[in-house]
């Protein structure tokens, strides 16, 4: 939520070397460096070390057992195929959603907005537990829609439905929220201009507003996706757990672990967290190119040339 | 009466419609018959299910450890946040990067890999265990991992608020005679406090609620390191419907509370400063 | 001499911010350091309050070396463009935190911000924040700030550049006024020609880093010292001629130029100042040139003319009283004699400028 992809940020070069060459805005160069390392070491300890384990543990077999933990284990295989089905359900339905929601909030005002967005970072708030906790009570057996469920032999708790849903309620606000403050800082001048050209809804959306918002809809899918394959707690309750059928990447990591089989959980693991570090590398990339559009943007602005 | 300006911009209509309905159909209805099915249950029932004593001491160990786990993140978070912002030194992009991966690292990986990084044998714990400090499967394990899922929240509120400060106030206050220590404390610390609470909330609300890394790292025991989620999913699995209910609404009105309350704060922020 | 600046240089890379600065500002006056953007004005000042140092030469107050000094020991009051108030504190905390780190008793410092408080008529705002606050205000409160700790010079970075023409308006007088009851020592960073006109006792003009003039604002709008300060102070009609023979011309056009008199026609610029035009329906000889209204309209008591001339077909303003617009009753396509009343001369060898007619 707190992710945003390059808008309106001062440039750290700049903010830094205004700092530097200003002999009076420095700390004495013992605190500074005293404050660097003690940050570096915080976060080799508490981020980059635990990457590094993963990996480590999961190819200290070598590379042809890691292999052979993924390609042949058919509950890992199955767990990943699982994974790969519900998680890009969710993250289409919160992309759709996303992409509406931050237009009727970045574009009009209109009464309860606010409300509007209290209620989209509900499920910030909202225990995972909690979440798959509700769906059950819904859909459960016992569950409100329990009886009519059954008798139209549907099945969402403990099956592949429930855990879309649970996975699209965790998910919910990642794309929302990276795109309202693209949005709301690129303003809406084009759009009417569009508008006033006579271009329709449609036309609008494809040809004005997303080229403009494609990089911060970019990550927040991508965002969206990592969170959505990772989540847990809700995909615990409502998945029912059973091998080979309902049974994530993350909930066969928990299996494996509790069987002691660390290696192959680690197996599992290293997927999943090379999964996160593409994801952050991706925002490395996006933000540059976010933040030279803008820059290029600026100048144009400026001096009513293009570059 | 007043008159409704017209809109300018297509898709009002279609993207209200289709906001509300889906956030009724995937937060609003799911959130009712949580609700419902509590107030379905009598006051003596609700009060059973709530009042005993492993619930309370689930709930006060989910408040220390996640007390505890948000000051450490609000204090670290804030001094990453400021060393990040102010300082050049190698390699800082690739910290700067990396303060993002708990956002997007599965909780359930985490949970493993700090299980095993503070075992006696592990690459942490063989150091720290003959120190006599215990990270794994202990209070203090716990609170490691809730470090980790929470200090990012902090380091992103506090960061761009440090952004802004482009070092003019601090000439300001250097030409006024301030010398660096009375800098910080009377100009750049105040102003960093209502984004580092924004950011307690959060790492707080989220530790609240964390339960995929807890359960790796947490031995689980009644009475003694069992959080309130984990036992909201023991009642589930014990298929003790209501009481699993009551305590998720207990669970539900903190951390809709804690919401509340960054609201709120988030309000005052804009109101008292630019 | 409350400052004085010898020899001062200064660069950021390859740019040159400032090229050999000597200056001196007496004590009391108010100074202005005119310029464009880029000009090294803003630079100077932060020099002068220690902010920044300088690469080479010195600066001194009341006759002593500061140039090592911190910014913090020279004791100078500086106000920023955008204020730099201090956002989390009321404006009582804002003008008493120089008094505060000075650990001051409590009932001084609270008598002090309080008369000073009133001296830039704030007195009731005392427990407002600054966002509470309208710019002008937040201006008079980052003045007060910088007064508190009784500074030896007060120093202003663009002080009415982030405000609306109204305001501006007021507060340059209101500053001019301040100034006269409080007489320390003030150097205050403008773009804004009109502004330091009308505030300062003494003009810095600047230029790439250079003093392009020094004097009192009557003498720099008399005796533009260069063709830059001409331009600069602008509304400014210039002509394409040449010199030869101790005569300036531009077509048939001619004023005495003694300065040169040898026979090989050289080029030079012909500047008139809008207002230093006679119009008339006849001919008064060579000093006048032919030219055809292209427009005019009456504007307050005078009138502004756009013209043409007929035989070097330059175009020009010129403004005229609104009692002689009316007499002459010009209107467009009409064919006039404009009499420059007053003809500077600049060629491209000497920036000295010289004065005809």
């Amino acid at each position: 939520m707190l992710l945003i992809v390059g808008c309106g940020k001062m440039g750290h070069e700049i903010l830094a070397a205004t700092l530097r060459s200003k002999r009076h805005l420095q700390e004495p160069w013992w605190v500074r460096w005293s404050l660097i390392v003690f940050t570096v070491a915080v976060m080799t300890v508490l981020i980059v070390i635990p990457v590094i384990c993963v990996f480590v543990n999961a190819f200290a077999d070598g590379p042809r057992t890691y292999w052979d933990r993924i390609i042949n284990d058919q509950e890992t295989l199955d767990s990943i195929r699982v994974t790969l089905t519900v998680a890009p359900i969710a993250v289409i339905m919160n992309i759709i959603f996303g992409v509406s929601a931050a237009w009727l909030i970045a574009r009009f005002k209109f009464p309860g907005r606010s409300w509007l967005i209290a209620l989209i970072d509900l499920p910030f708030a909202v225990s995972p537990v909690v979440v798959g906790l509700m769906l059950i009570l819904l859909f459960g057996r016992r569950g409100f829609l329990g009886p009519w469920l059954i008798e139209h032999d549907l099945k969402i708790v403990f099956a592949i439905p429930g855990m879309i849903l649970a996975t699209a309620f965790v998910t919910l606000p990642f794309v929302v929220r990276e795109l309202i403050p693209v949005m709301e800082a690129l303003g809406s001048d084009e759009e009417v201009a569009a508008v006033s050209l006579g271009a329709n809804a449609w036309q609008l959306f494809w040809r004005v507003t997303l080229p403009n918002i494609k990089w911060g809809l970019l990550y927040g899918i991508i965002l969206c996706n990592a969170r959505a394959m990772g989540e847990y707690g809700a995909v615990y309750v409502v998945s029912g757990r059973i091998p080979n059928e309902t049974d994530t990447m993350p909930i066969r990591i928990e299996k494996l672990f509790q069987n002691y089989d660390m290696p192959g959980a680690f197996a599992v693991a290293s997927i999943l967290t090379l999964l996160a570090l593409v994801t952050l590398g991706v925002k490395v990339i996006l933000e540059r190119r976010a933040r030279r559009e803008m820059e290029l943007a600026k100048q144009m602005r400026e001096t009513g040339t293009p570059v | 009466m007043a008159r409704v300006p017209r809109r300018i911009l297509p898709g009002f209509r279609l993207t209200l419609g289709f906001t509300l309905s889906y956030l009724g159909v995937m937060v609003l209805i799911p959130l009712v018959a949580c609700l419902v099915r509590v107030s379905s249950l009598t006051w003596p029932q609700f009060w059973g299910a709530v009042w005993t004593p492993r619930v309370r001491a689930a709930f006060l160990f989910s408040f220390e450890v996640s007390l505890s786990a948000a000051v450490i993140s609000v204090l670290l978070g804030t001094l990453i946040a400021w060393v990040l912002v102010r300082y050049d030194f190698p390699f800082r992009r690739f910290f700067d990067s990396m303060v993002d991966l708990p956002f997007a690292l599965p909780t359930a990986v985490a949970g493993l890999v700090y299980s095993s990084l503070y075992v006696e044998s592990g690459w942490l714990g063989r150091f720290l265990v003959p120190l006599g400090i215990n990270g794994a499967y202990s209070p203090l394990a716990v609170v490691l991992v809730l470090v980790f899922v929470g200090m990012p929240f902090v380091v992103r509120t506090v960061q761009p608020v440090l952004e802004t400060f482009d070092g003019e106030m601090e000439e300001a206050a250097h030409l006024l005679g301030a010398n660096r220590w009375q800098t910080f404390w009377r100009v750049l610390f105040p102003n960093m406090i209502p984004a580092a609470i924004a950011g307690f909330t959060l790492a707080f609300a989220r530790a609240l609620g964390e339960y995929g890394s807890v359960v790796f790292v947490s031995s689980n025991m009644p009475f003694k390191t069992e959080i309130a989620p984990v036992l909201i999913v023991s009642r589930l699995e014990e298929y003790a419907y209501p009481e699993a209910s009551a305590i998720a609404a207990v669970l539900l009105g903190c951390s809709f509370a804690t919401l509340v309350l960054i609201n709120a704060l988030d309000r005052w922020v804009r109101q008292n400063g630019t | 001499m409350s400052i004085a600046l010898r020899n001062l240089g200064k660069r950021f890379g390859n740019f040159v911010a400032l090229d050999n600065i000597n200056l001196e500002i007496p004590t009391g006056e108010l100074v202005a350091l005119l310029g464009p953007s880029g000009s090294g004005k803003t630079t100077l000042l932060r020099i002068i309050s220690g902010l920044e140092t300088p690469d080479e030469g010195d600066v001194l107050y009341f006759g002593e070396d500061v140039t090592d000094q911190s910014a913090r020991a020279r004791n100078v009051g500086f106000v920023f463009q955008h204020y730099a108030l201090f956002r989390h504190m009321t404006v009582f905390e804002n003008v008493a935190f120089g008094l505060r780190v000075r650990r001051r008793k409590k009932d001084e410092i609270k008598k002090k911000v309080l008369e000073l408080l009133k001296l830039v008529r704030l007195d009731s705002l005392e427990g407002r924040l600054p966002a509470q606050l309208s710019g002008g205000q937040r201006q008079r409160v980052a003045l007060a700030r910088a007064l508190a700790i009784e500074p030896k010079v007060l120093l202003l970075d663009e002080p009415f550049g982030a405000l609306d023409a109204k305001v501006r308006q007021e507060l340059r007088q209101w500053l001019r006024r301040l100034h006269d009851e409080i007489h320390v020592t003030s150097v205050f960073v403008t773009h804004d020609q009109e502004e330091a006109f009308e505030v300062a006792d003494r003009i810095v003009v600047m230029n790439q880093g250079k003093v392009e003039q020094i004097g009192s604002p009557q003498e720099i709008f008399e005796k533009p010292a260069s063709q830059f300060v001409f331009d600069f102070l602008g509304n400014v009609n210039v002509f394409e001629g040449h010199i030869s023979r101790g005569q300036a011309s531009v077509g048939s056009f001619s004023v005495d130029y003694p300065h040169y008199t040898e026979d090989q026609t050289r080029p030079a610029m012909l500047y008139v100042r809008p207002h230093e035009f006679d119009i008339d329906k006849s001919s008064n000889g060579t000093s006048s040139f032919r030219a055809v209204v292209v427009r005019a309209h009456p504007v307050g008591s005078l009138a502004r003319v756009r013209l043409v001339s007929l035989d070097f077909e330059t175009p020009f303003d010129a403004e005229i009283h609104i009692e002689r617009f009316m007499e002459l009753s010009l209107k467009a396509g009409d064919t006039v004699y404009v009499a420059p009343k007053r003809v500077r001369v600049f060629t491209a060898e000497s920036n000295v400028p010289d004065y005809s007619i």
